[in-house]
């Protein structure tokens, strides 16, 4: 791909890092090459709870292709990360339900039984964890935590699955792997942590990474690190990364693809640079406002009005209008009656709104 | 290490010391008189009554008792007994008021039979309480776990005095089925078989309380992010779940488990005294209704230094199931 002429980039709204970190990809590439390696159609995800049923994941279809980097955006709540480690069949059948299909390399995971699980964890797609302080065994060591997956799936001895995994903790750059690997995880640092459990991630050499929230317990600084250590290793072992986050900024750095969701459902989905740049759903669009700009002048911080629905009772219609700004611009009270489609909205371009003509809307909203 | 255990050391001699005095001014401060207990009712001469308290030597200020018992403890000491010394060697504990057997002899005869029923007792409990726990974890909300947290809480609370005497009645009475309490010089087989009873019941009733901690360490370890991390490795539902969960969940368990054994080896009242063990528990509630100072002190003596090692074990212990926790 990088072999490809670079096409002039329209340089009036998309940010500087979104282009500087994807420059190889033409806007009007709307086809995405790269085999599908995970297949989701109409997931649907509930747990029971006192109050009614949570819907935490409605209706929601995606894909992840070998090469690229989808990012999945939203809230707290907004379903990212439950849909995900439904991926994996992470969640306890017994407290939730599943409708839907999940197609991992050509295996259906919804319903599929724990035998089927166990094979494919880690093996064809692998997690890694938001806090990787709590997401490691306090009580091993790192090494052997890594080792362990090596050998869950590969029939070797202790001895050669150590040495694959002080190998892994050199390739994701942690110096003295050998010490390193007997160390407990309190004896790394945070990013060096977040380094062993990418490590862990793919020691099977996994077809799919799914990455939740990875940076969001680093300095800054490491962030930055860690994300270019997922890229660089993307693109050594051609996996499929899903990358979960509410920051937009490391959407912009790392991702080919974005999806974004709002109160368990898809709302925009398109190419990273595009949607970015032309945001063409009202929470998109009010996610991009509220990003801190170290530029602008003003001291007050930008916020979307309103607080995310309760996934038990979800309001009528869009589940976003009781906080759209451009609700007005709707004839009617469809939005608060009518839940939209996931429809084409432009070439290459998903939403889930009643807008006709979302981009000038947002534009003008933007500007105002 | 060896700082640590030392400093532990320090802090265990002075805990014990403040127990000794403290039991000490008690047992003066209460209506307790040996020698009016020894005289007996009916034909106490205030002269006999003197001569008692002399021989037993409490008629001297307390402070000065005190010295003399804690010399003995370090460095043994003289006693007179019915009118002749008896050495007494260190760690002296005295000699019985009551009969004038050493005290150290008499506990050391009676601790196997307290130590070998907490050991038979902690066997079940553990077995039971933590198997018993973990299952709940695992099928939380279920029936299951409600009628498990449900029984144990309600065999739990009814009094082991009740359970205890139901039990060796049916069991050990009515039905023998399990063999009464033989004393251990008659035969090791007989006298753990004897225990056997005694052992369930204290052993279930202690299963209660470890079912419910084993359950609520297990839940909450279960819903930690390094469960999760386990089971998105393909390791196997057992793995995950006792390597992985059991392993962290036992932690606070280590430490309830300390304490419940120093209290079962320093002797268990109810039980011993229903199932006729003759041990250390049996033994302290002898002496407090005959007011035998000297045993009565033993009996502390031992339930301390018992508290002070049993928490520095669980320190140590610790140490090897966390290895975030370094003894320094």
């Amino acid at each position: 791909m990088s072999a490809q002429p670079v096409p002039p980039v329209p340089s009036s709204a998309v940010p500087q890092n979104a282009v500087a970190a994807a420059p190889e990809r033409n806007v009007v590439d709307q086809a995405p090459k790269g085999e599908v390696v995970l297949k989701i159609t109409d997931l649907c995800v509930r747990f029971p709870s006192d109050e009614g049923p949570v819907n935490a994941v409605q209706d929601l279809t995606y894909e992840a292709r070998l090469g690229r980097t989808l990012a999945i955006v939203g809230e707290s709540g907004s379903g990212k990360s439950v849909s995900s480690m439904a991926v994996l069949g992470l969640h306890n059948p017994k407290r939730s339900s599943i409708t839907g299909s999940i197609l991992l390399d050509g295996t259906e995971i919804v319903g599929a039984d724990e035998a089927t699980l166990r094979k494919l964890r880690s093996n064809t797609a692998a997690m890694i964890f938001q806090d990787p302080l709590s997401a490691l065994h306090p009580f091993y060591k790192v090494g052997n935590q890594i080792a362990e997956a090596y050998l869950a799936h590969n029939s070797v001895s202790k001895d050669v699955a150590r040495k694959r995994a002080v190998e892994m903790l050199e390739l994701v750059g942690i110096p003295n792997p050998q010490r390193r690997a007997k160390q407990f995880p309190h004896e790394f640092s945070g990013g060096m942590r977040q380094r062993a459990m990418i490590a862990l991630g793919l020691v099977n050499n996994p077809k799919l990474l799914i990455a939740d929230e990875p940076t969001t317990a680093l300095d800054v600084t490491v962030q930055a690190q860690i994300l270019d250590l997922v890229k660089s290793l993307q693109r050594e072992f051609g996996s499929a990364v899903i990358l979960i986050t509410h920051d937009l900024g490391v959407v912009a750095e790392v991702s080919d693809d974005i999806l974004v969701m709002y109160a368990g459902r898809a709302v925009e989905r398109g190419l990273a640079k595009d949607v970015l740049a032309r945001p063409q759903h009202p929470y998109t669009h009010a996610l991009l406002q509220s990003l801190p700009s170290a530029s602008e002048d003003s001291d007050q911080l930008q916020t979307i009005k309103g607080t995310p629905p309760s996934l038990v009772n979800l309001p009528s219609g869009c589940s976003f209008h009781p906080r759209c700004t451009a609700r007005d611009r709707v004839p009617g009270d469809a939005c608060a009656t009518v839940l939209p489609d996931l429809r084409v909205s432009s070439p290459g371009r998903q939403i889930r709104c009643h807008l006709a003509n979302p981009e000038q809307v947002l534009a003008q909203e933007g500007a105002s | 290490m060896l700082i640590y255990i030392a400093r532990r050391a320090i802090m265990a001699v002075s805990v014990i010391l403040v127990v000794l005095v403290a039991t000490f001014l008690l047992f003066f401060a209460g209506p307790a008189d040996p020698a009016q207990s020894m005289c007996g009712e009916t034909r106490c001469t205030t002269q006999r009554l003197e001569d008692i308290r002399r021989s037993l030597g409490t008629d001297r200020p307390v402070a000065i008792q005190f010295k003399e018992y804690f010399q003995g403890l370090l460095v043994g000491r003289d006693i007179y007994v019915s009118g002749s010394p008896k050495h007494c060697e260190a760690p002296c504990l005295g000699f019985s008021f009551r009969t004038g057997v050493e005290v150290k002899d008499a506990l050391a005869t009676r601790f196997p039979n307290t130590a070998m029923l907490a050991l038979m007792s902690m066997v079940i409990f553990l077995s039971v309480g933590v198997s018993t726990g973990v299952l709940a974890a695992r099928r939380r909300g279920s029936g299951l776990d409600r009628g498990i947290v449900g029984f144990s809480q309600v065999f739990g609370s009814i009094p082991s005095y009740i359970t205890g005497l139901l039990f060796a009645l049916n069991f050990t009475v009515l039905y023998p089925l399990l063999p009464r309490y033989a004393n251990r010089s008659d035969g090791i087989a007989g006298w753990i078989a004897g225990l056997v009873a005694p052992a369930i019941i204290l052993g279930l009733f202690y299963a209660t309380g470890y079912v419910r901690y084993a359950r609520a360490s297990m839940v909450d370890t279960l819903n930690q992010d390094y469960v999760r991390t386990a089971r998105s490795k393909g390791i196997s539902e057992q793995t995950v779940v006792y390597k992985h969960g059991l392993r962290a969940a036992l932690s606070p368990v280590v430490t309830i488990l300390g304490l419940d054994m120093a209290g079962l080896l320093s002797g268990t009242l109810i039980t011993e005294q229903i199932f006729g063990v003759d041990g250390i528990g049996r033994f302290a509630i002898e002496s407090l209704r005959n007011d035998d100072l000297p045993i009565i002190m033993g009996t502390v003596l031992i339930g301390c230094v018992l508290v002070v090692i049993m928490n520095l074990i669980v320190d140590i212990a610790y140490s090897f199931l966390d290895p975030r926790v370094r003894l320094s």
